[in-house]
């Protein structure tokens, strides 16, 4: 029996008995920067193709909840920083290793962009709605203008900012938990899939909305995928990794994970979701929320599970 | 120029001389500590065995707190001594998460602080204020580089193990086994 002791006392602050320093705001900026990265990339591709009439919901209305998703996303993680007064040291540096830099300079394109395309969609969605001073109209002619390059930066951005969330965490060698390359396509699928669901919360249109019913089905298809896919690379690797796959597998984070994120989450919209493009009509309410809450859980689920895996030695 | 430090399992009685020298030393906050000691009782009665490991930050060469730092905070000087500018420092976390040797602590200033191997004595001519204090001189240090050091001369002659080496990190404390 090996027995392994700090005799010398040591206690430090959210870092003992286990790691605690990231809670619910990372976690919660996670989920608001994926979900917002699905709505704004699904955006972007609809009308780069061309589809824009034909879902006006996912290219014009529901990309007005991205800067709210990214304020709030952004607010929360302000809060979480210890040294906050400092916080602008993050945009006198580009560090191409630190996938936080990346994150924080995708951010700052990402949410202004956010915020332009809502703003040319708003006289279209608010028919009353009225700039008041001529120079703004001006600039809202000038975006018009260069919208396709607007929207393949939007999509690029989206992209990297969905895909980013996860490797955030997938750097860390540490974390056995988040140290797999899955987690960045997981949560880009993820995110994704929150954004299709918010289009098909927000939709009026019917074919629209079996449109987006459809997308959903996809993306859940490929995060089970991608699920199956995580614990089978676990468990074919390290000792440490195999433990952190135990975390699900009978450990504490089982029920809630396989409960909250792959039924609820996953299986039950998926179900109702094949219903629904059947004959059977369903409230689109609830597997979209249910969608929505199930990427919210993953986060919260991932970042704390993964602070309790740890290296033994 | 590359700083080492090798500690002797078998010398060392775990007396936590080296904790709170390096805590008073270095104004450690109440309550935090910048390196511990750790005891490992290994076997059944009769039989057992015993290693005492006095441990901090381990300077890896390649650290991965510094490649996940967003602003630079987090950096390697001279002699390989990975330090944190306090005024570079946002108190992310991402170097907390990522240091599989849970090395580092947030001070409650709100900047992240570790071990600096005493680089503000390294510069006088002393030596870490863990290893001065060290009661059973357990504790080597010095420049890997210079082939006479303490620290060298005695990982020539004695084995030696690293912690979690699989982790990749490359790190530079020792212990001698």
């Amino acid at each position: 029996m090996k027995e392994e002791l700090i005799v010398s006392g040591r206690m430090n602050q959210l870092i003992d008995p286990h790691l605690h320093i990231w809670h619910w705001q990372i976690s919660l900026y996670l989920f608001l920067g994926g979900m917002a990265a699905g709505i704004l990339a699904i955006a972007a591709l609809y009308f780069i193709r061309g589809r824009e009439k034909d879902y006006r919901t996912a290219v014009r209305i529901t990309p007005f909840l991205a800067p709210v998703l990214l304020v709030v996303g952004l607010i929360a993680l302000f809060i979480d920083l210890r040294h906050k007064m400092y916080f602008w040291q993050l945009y006198t540096n580009i560090r191409l290793q630190s996938p936080m830099s990346w994150g924080a300079w995708t951010l700052m394109v990402i949410t202004p962009v956010s915020f332009i395309w809502s703003a040319l969609h708003i006289r279209d969605v608010f028919p009353k709605w009225d700039w008041k001073y001529k120079w703004i109209y001006d600039l809202e002619t000038f975006f018009n203008r260069f919208k396709m390059t607007l929207a393949w930066v939007m999509l690029i951005y989206a992209i990297i900012l969905g895909i980013y969330t996860g490797i955030l965490l997938s750097a860390f060698n540490a974390r056995p938990l988040w140290n797999t390359s899955i987690l960045g396509p997981l949560f880009l699928a993820s995110g994704l899939s929150a954004g299709a669901a918010a289009t098909l919360l927000l939709s009026k249109d019917k074919a629209e909305r079996k449109q987006f019913a459809r997308i959903d089905l996809v993306l859940i298809g490929i995060e089970l995928f991608l699920i199956i896919h995580m614990f089978m690379g676990f468990l074919a690797s390290t000792q440490v990794q195999i433990e952190a796959a135990k975390l699900f597998l009978g450990g504490p984070y089982t029920m809630s994970f396989w409960i909250f994120v792959v039924i609820l989450g996953m299986l039950i919209p998926a179900l109702l979701e094949i219903m629904e493009l059947g004959k059977f009509h369903i409230p689109v309410l609830v597997p979209a929320v249910l969608v929505i809450f199930g990427s919210l859980m993953l986060r919260f689920i991932i970042v704390y599970a993964g602070q309790v895996s740890r290296w033994l030695y | 120029m590359r700083y080492a430090m090798a500690v002797d399992t078998r010398k060392c009685v775990g007396c936590s001389d080296c904790v709170v020298a390096c805590q008073t030393e270095n104004n450690v906050p109440h309550g935090f500590c910048r390196e511990w000691v750790v005891e490992v009782m290994d076997g059944t009665y009769p039989q057992l065995e015993m290693e005492i490991r006095s441990e901090r930050c381990n300077h890896c060469v390649n650290a991965p707190c510094v490649r996940c730092c967003p602003t630079g905070a987090s950096h390697i000087v001279e002699g390989g001594i990975v330090l944190v500018e306090h005024n570079d420092c946002i108190g992310c976390g991402a170097c907390m998460a990522s240091c599989p040797y849970d090395a580092r602590y947030p001070h409650p200033s709100g900047y992240v602080d570790k071990c600096t191997f005493c680089a503000h004595r390294l510069k006088n001519g002393l030596s870490p204020a863990c290893v001065a204090v060290c009661p059973t001189k357990c504790l080597y240090f010095g420049d890997l580089d210079d082939l006479n050091s303490d620290v060298s001369i005695v990982l020539k002659k004695r084995k030696s193990k690293t912690l979690i080496p699989e982790a990749g990190t490359n790190p530079q404390l020792y212990f001698l086994i």
